[in-house]
């Protein structure tokens, strides 16, 4: 596994501590034997932005809930900020292709369910202030006493963002978020993203099987190959931050693209 | 290409700029059967008129025997008779109630017991795989086969038919809330955990408002049970309530009589139905768009 060493930014020293590490990770599903990881190591550095790209089945949603502590990893080493990974904790938020809003509830209601779950009622209702910022932060003020099924598909995943942040986590854990909404949302969307996670200097670790979307996002993007699923390469794309949608035209942006679309196809044929 | 397409684009402009000339629309109407566009109060009356009249006129020809299908008139005339009875409070108002009285507490009991069954077997794995087994033999059986044992045991008051309601009415709601707790997907679940939620805030805040429209579903089959074990309760155990009326009335080849209570059972059960979704209309209000669709 060869990896590109990240280049030297402006970022201050702190930023390069590791935030998430794991080691020799492996999974062997126990009800069907399905290899889904094998000997998956890597590190996040604090305020990063990851992406893990690969086919469809090759395993990157198995990572991500080992990493979210969702499930416990066959073999290897998960530590999140020092701690080894033992179950779910709070300073993990985590996003699905669905906004999983509850229909009973209303967008705020939504937002500081996390906050309700873990400390209560009280603590949530004080922590609507702060869901009412993050609704602004995400475009979403004057739909807090909504209920979901008011919502566009982009509306609803914009709320889930407010409910994985309202909670302030370490990591953000994000499993095709926008992958159900159409391709113009998609790009709002994660331009929202970028912004949002730079805001909060979240280190942020991204399941996409859109190269564009992994390009245009990340720091660094894990390429995956599948059966077992395994890291084949990191990619640093040392593109300027912000992004913009524009530098998808460039030659560069073309030419990362290209690298990575002969890594997937050299693991399909494997 | 573009030298093609120039000209195209001209002549579409000339075109639209000449249009004094009246336009062809492409208006159509889509065909729907003329028997389909009766507005429903409509359609309804006609069938009822068509079935009334078919009635009358097997009866009036003396086609079929009064003693086996009465008039439409003299059934009429037996409904407003009963239903002045009870308004007027005699005697046909205190079997009423009794009836009533084992459908209530029928139903709370089915409730009560479905309920917590239900939750027991929809939320364990033990109660799934040691219990459910049992549930769905049950289930199957003729379930009003053991309206004798009921009696013996309970004796011929209420008791029984209660017991009987309830035993009818609690398997419709033990596999809605079972089938309803199941229905939380993958997402949820992760969430909950990701979220760090206890058991018992999974269940209340998640698993329990998901399964709501399949409880309301077994509640209203239930509802449907729970008239029909009161009133076979009360065939098979005698007491005093309106089943017993009924049974009275046939025994006399009072056909009318039975026709008309067998009405104002099912406003009962009309009643009691249209309560629990009413209910279920307040409780599952995020449903109400979808309840909405499925009835038009
Ligand atoms: N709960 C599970 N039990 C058994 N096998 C599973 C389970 N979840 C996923 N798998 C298998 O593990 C492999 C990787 O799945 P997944 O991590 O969902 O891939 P991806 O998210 O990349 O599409 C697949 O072959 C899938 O069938
Ligand atoms: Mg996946």
């Amino acid at each position: 596994m060869s990896s590109v060493v990240a280049t030297p930014s402006s970022e201050s020293i702190a930023a390069d501590t590791a935030v998430y590490s794991l080691n020799r990770v492996g999974k062997t599903y126990a009800r069907n034997q399905v290899v889904a990881l094998e000997d998956v190591s890597l590190t996040l550095k604090k305020g990063s932005f990851s992406s893990v790209i690969g086919s469809s089945g090759c395993g990157k949603s198995t990572l991500l809930k080992i990493m979210a502590g969702l499930i416990p990893p066959t073999t290897g080493r998960v530590e999140l900020q020092g701690k080894p990974v033992v179950g779910p904790r709070r300073d993990i938020g985590m996003m699905f292709q669905q906004a999983t809003l509850f229909p009973w509830r209303t967008t705020i209601q939504n937002i500081v369910l996390p906050i309700e779950i873990r400390d209560g009622r009280d603590a949530a209702n004080k922590a609507k202030e702060r869901a009412h910022e993050l609704l602004d932060v995400v475009g979403l003020n004057g739909f807090a006493d909504v209920y979901p099924n008011e919502l566009s598909g982009g509306m609803a995943q914009r709320a889930s963002i407010c409910r994985m942040l309202i909670t302030e986590p370490a990591v953000l854990l994000l499993d095709e978020p926008f992958s159900a909404l159409d391709e113009l949302s998609r790009d709002m969307m994660n331009m929202e993203l970028q912004r949002i996670c730079s805001e909060q200097n979240a280190t942020a670790f991204l399941v996409t099987h859109s190269i564009a979307e992994a390009v245009i996002l990340s720091d660094d993007i894990y390429v995956m190959k599948p059966r077992p699923g395994r890291l084949a390469e990191v990619v640093n794309v040392d593109l300027p931050r912000p992004r913009t949608l524009d530098m998808i035209t460039t030659p560069k942006f073309g030419s990362i693209v290209d690298y990575i679309r002969g890594l997937l196809d050299k693991g399909e044929s494997l | 290409m573009s030298d093609t397409r120039i000209p195209a684009t001209q002549d579409a402009a000339t075109s639209a700029n000449a249009v004094t000339e009246p336009l062809e629309e492409t208006i159509w109407e889509e065909k729907v059967s003329l028997l389909d566009r009766i507005p429903r109060a409509i359609s309804m009356a006609f069938v009822f008129a068509v079935f009334v009249g078919l009635w009358h006129g097997a009866t009036s020809l003396g086609l079929v025997s009064p003693i086996i299908l009465p008039t439409p008139a003299e059934t009429l005339k037996d409904i407003i008779f009963v239903g002045k009875n009870l308004l007027a409070g005699e005697y046909m108002l205190p079997a009423l109630w009794i009836t009533i009285l084992e459908v209530i507490y029928g139903f709370a009991l089915a409730v009560a017991i479905g309920f917590s069954l239900g939750v027991l077997v929809g939320e364990t794995v033990f109660g799934e795989r040691a219990i459910m087994p049992y549930l769905v033999a049950i289930d199957t059986m003729p379930k009003v086969a053991f309206a004798p044992l009921f009696v013996a045991w309970l004796g011929f008051g209420i008791e029984s038919k209660v017991a009987l309601a309830a035993f009818i009415a609690t398997f419709p709601i033990v596999v809605g809330t079972a089938a309803g707790l199941h229905s939380a997907d993958e997402n949820a679940r992760m969430l909950f955990k990701t979220m760090g939620a206890t058991r018992w805030q999974t269940l209340v805040k998640m698993k329990l408002p998901l399964a709501l429209p399949q409880i309301f579903t077994g509640l209203k089959i239930g509802a449907v049970g729970v008239m029909a074990g009161a009133i076979t309760g009360e065939f098979l155990g005698g007491g005093k309530g309106f089943g017993e009326l009924i049974r009275v009335a046939a025994s006399q080849l009072n056909t009318p009589r039975v026709f008309s209570l067998i009405l104002y059972l099912s406003l009962l059960g009309l009643a009691l139905y249209a309560l629990v979704t009413f209910a279920q209309r307040r409780v599952v209000f995020w449903q109400k768009t979808t309840a909405a669709a499925s009835h038009d």
